[in-house]
């Protein structure tokens, strides 16, 4: 496998009442490894369903219905969709890792920090001794730039501050060295301060390591910082897709204009927020056209017919929209 | 710690004056006395009066209380009206076979409700989620009494079943004591269950979705790792609360349950005494339960600070 992760055709769907809803429609990624790829789409796009898929965590009655998730691990290419509970288990925290958005709430508030990094480390070298995992947790500590690792190891989660459990978090997450790391919008619930030092520790960590990074997050400036490639979503789909310079600068769909402009308007004198009008249709009512039109200042009346299809524009880069392509969905 | 645990036995102190107090006067508020029960039709007033100076009756009623609780901070809660043994030794012996009621029953309360309510959590909206639930429901709603008379009628039809006529004690023949004691544990035990499961239920599901669990099995936890050292133990803080409610109300609830099966236990000497105005009598038993009621509190108090590390007392 060339990539480290290849998503095909990625259904999920849940249950309301005695109907199926859709809530992610055919989703096409490619994790290339080493890369860090961002994810942005608004509140209820489907972003952490997809990355809750590719660890099997979907609550209930979340389920994919559809769709491949094929993983090149360390011992060959996996199909993560297929694996056993216990074969998945060994590839949660050990290959593929996942931090979250509110660091204060992802740690068990009854445990102290070393007995949670401890267990990080114990589920998948169950050898390991007491002393070893004490050094390896003091390193990770320190490479997140914890003061006073010594003492953070025998707090509780409720004495640290949130910059500082998002730090543990992502010691916890990097502990067992894993190849891919999902950051499901993790440093939407920190100070903007914190959040630029999370962005940079997370950026040299992947420098050091070697890690691919799937970053989650609604906020362009965020992918800016951080991401080599982007996918947008939009109600369960992607709408498009580019490396980071391609998405800024070529800017093709109307949805990802108006999230640019968002980001802009937020640093400009008049501080006035711009934000696109409407909101996210969520699953179970989705139009059959392009899921965009109600909200779209281009809508055309094609656009309430059918579904644009998700075609290149440029090389690499690839747009749901019939202002770009006559394409539509089959 | 140990300073709040001072403070909290000081404040046992006015809780129990004030219990004291209030059972005091309301022994004289209700009708008929101790010494037209003794006496019953022989009654004269000569044999009346003497009784009456006997058991200090015939002094005023402030200087009668002072009297009573004067001996009872030296531990003397006094004899009996009616038989003249010392109360104190009497409520030991009685509370000991309640609280093997009340634990046996907590514990067939356990054994059925935490299991129960932990794979009716894991498996919501299961057909056996849909049973248990039910179930519980009729637990926690059929009051205790009924559901002992209705099992002791159908054990009598069906399989010959009498209620023992003497108590026998735990030491003495430990068959025979549980022959007597299974049925009403059971019965106090299957009431309790029904809360205590829909507590862990509720519990559970609550902290089943908390983002810590999602976390753990993030890092590739098993499947009961998850379950029993995250999500239960922490679920257990308000089912460890309601379980020491319990406990506390069972010392005076198993009344009914002693009555029923005839178990010489608190409850039924309470009882007694009530029916028989028998004030030391009465006054020993009240203040006892509400001791062991406060008692079973702070440790329940006490354990939470076990279980969770952001309750701290000073
Ligand atoms: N546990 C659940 N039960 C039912 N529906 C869910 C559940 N989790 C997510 N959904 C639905 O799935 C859709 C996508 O949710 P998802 O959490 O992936 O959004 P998101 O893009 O991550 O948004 P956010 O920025 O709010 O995190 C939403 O419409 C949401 O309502
Ligand atoms: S297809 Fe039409 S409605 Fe949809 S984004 Fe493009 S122009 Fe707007
Ligand atoms: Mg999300």
């Amino acid at each position: 496998m060339d990539n480290l992760l290849e998503i095909r055709n990625l259904k999920i769907t849940t249950l309301r009442g005695k109907n199926t809803v859709r809530l992610l429609d055919r989703v096409d990624l490619n994790i290339r490894k080493k890369c860090s790829f961002g994810i942005v789409g608004e509140s209820g796009c489907g972003k952490s369903i997809t990355a809750n898929a590719i660890l099997g965590l979907l609550p209930y009655p979340l389920q994919v219905s559809e769709g491949s998730i094929r993983y090149d691990s360390k011992d060959g290419e996996k199909e993560l969709l297929k694996l056993s509970k216990k074969e998945m288990r060994s590839v949660r925290g050990q290959e593929i890792s996942m931090i979250f958005q509110e660091p204060m709430t992802s740690l068990d508030p009854i445990f102290n920090v070393e007995m949670q990094m401890n267990e990080a480390l114990s589920f998948h070298h169950p050898r390991m001794s007491k002393g070893e995992m004490r050094d390896r947790a003091l390193e990770m500590l320190r490479r997140v730039n914890i003061p006073r690792p010594e003492q953070t190891l025998s707090s509780y989660p409720h004495q640290l501050s949130g910059g500082q459990l998002q730090r543990i978090m992502i010691a916890i997450a990097l502990i067992n060295d894993p190849r891919l790391l999902l950051a499901d919008e993790p440093t939407t619930a920190l100070d903007v301060t914190i959040q630029a030092q999370i962005l940079k520790l997370m950026n040299d960590l992947k420098e050091q390591n070697d890690t691919s990074i799937i970053m989650i997050t609604h906020d362009l400036g965020v992918i800016a910082e951080t991401c080599e490639e982007v996918a947008v979503f939009y109600a369960g789909q992607i709408v498009e897709q580019a490396n980071v310079v391609d998405l800024f600068t070529q800017t093709a769909h109307p949805y990802t204009q108006g999230l640019l402009q968002a980001v802009t308007s937020l640093g400009s004198e008049t501080r006035k927020l711009y934000t696109i009008p409407g909101i996210v249709p969520p699953g179970g009512q989705w139009n059959q056209g392009c899921r965009f039109a109600d909200r779209c200042s281009r809508c055309m009346e094609k656009c309430r017919g059918q579904m644009p299809a998700l075609t290149e524009v440029a090389p690499g880069h690839v747009c749901r929209c019939f202002l770009h392509s006559e394409e539509a969905e089959a | 710690m140990r300073d709040y645990i001072i403070r909290r036995l000081l404040g046992l102190i006015p809780i129990l004056i004030g219990i004291s107090v209030a059972i005091f006067v309301i022994m004289q508020l209700i009708p008929g006395d101790v010494v037209s029960g003794i006496l019953g039709i022989e009654q004269t007033p000569e044999l009346r009066e003497m009784w009456e100076r006997k058991l200090g009756l015939d002094k005023p009623l402030v200087e009668q209380y002072f009297n009573w609780i004067g001996k009872a901070v030296t531990g003397d809660f006094g004899e009996s009206f009616r038989t003249g043994a010392p109360v104190f030794p009497e409520i030991i012996s009685r509370f000991k076979i309640s609280a093997e009621l009340a634990i046996l029953g907590c514990i067939i309360a356990w054994i059925i409700a935490l299991p129960l309510g932990i794979i009716s959590a894991l498996k919501r909206n299961s057909v056996i989620d849909r049973i248990v639930r039910v179930v519980a429901l009729m637990g926690v709603s059929i009051p205790n009494f009924a559901s002992a008379t209705l099992i002791i009628l159908f054990l009598a039809k069906g399989f010959n079943y009498h209620t023992p006529v003497k108590y026998v004690g735990l030491l003495e023949n430990f068959g025979t004591n549980m022959e007597i004691m299974l049925l009403p544990a059971f019965i106090l035990g299957s009431v309790m269950a029904g809360s205590v499961m829909r507590m862990t239920r509720s519990s559970m599901l609550e902290v089943l979705r908390q983002d810590y669990i999602k976390a753990v099995r993030a890092k590739g936890a098993p499947e009961k790792v998850t379950i029993f050292r995250h999500a239960f133990k922490n679920s257990s803080i308000p089912i460890v609360t309601l379980i020491g409610m319990q406990i506390g109300s069972l010392m005076g609830g198993t009344v009914v349950i002693e009555q029923i099966f005839s178990i010489p236990g608190l409850g039924q000497l309470t009882l007694t005494g009530i029916t028989q105005r028998d004030f030391p009598v009465v006054q020993g038993c009240v203040l006892f339960i509400a001791f062991v009621y406060v008692i079973v509190n702070l440790l329940v108090d006490i354990l939470y600070t076990y279980i969770d590390p952001r309750i701290t007392y000073t």
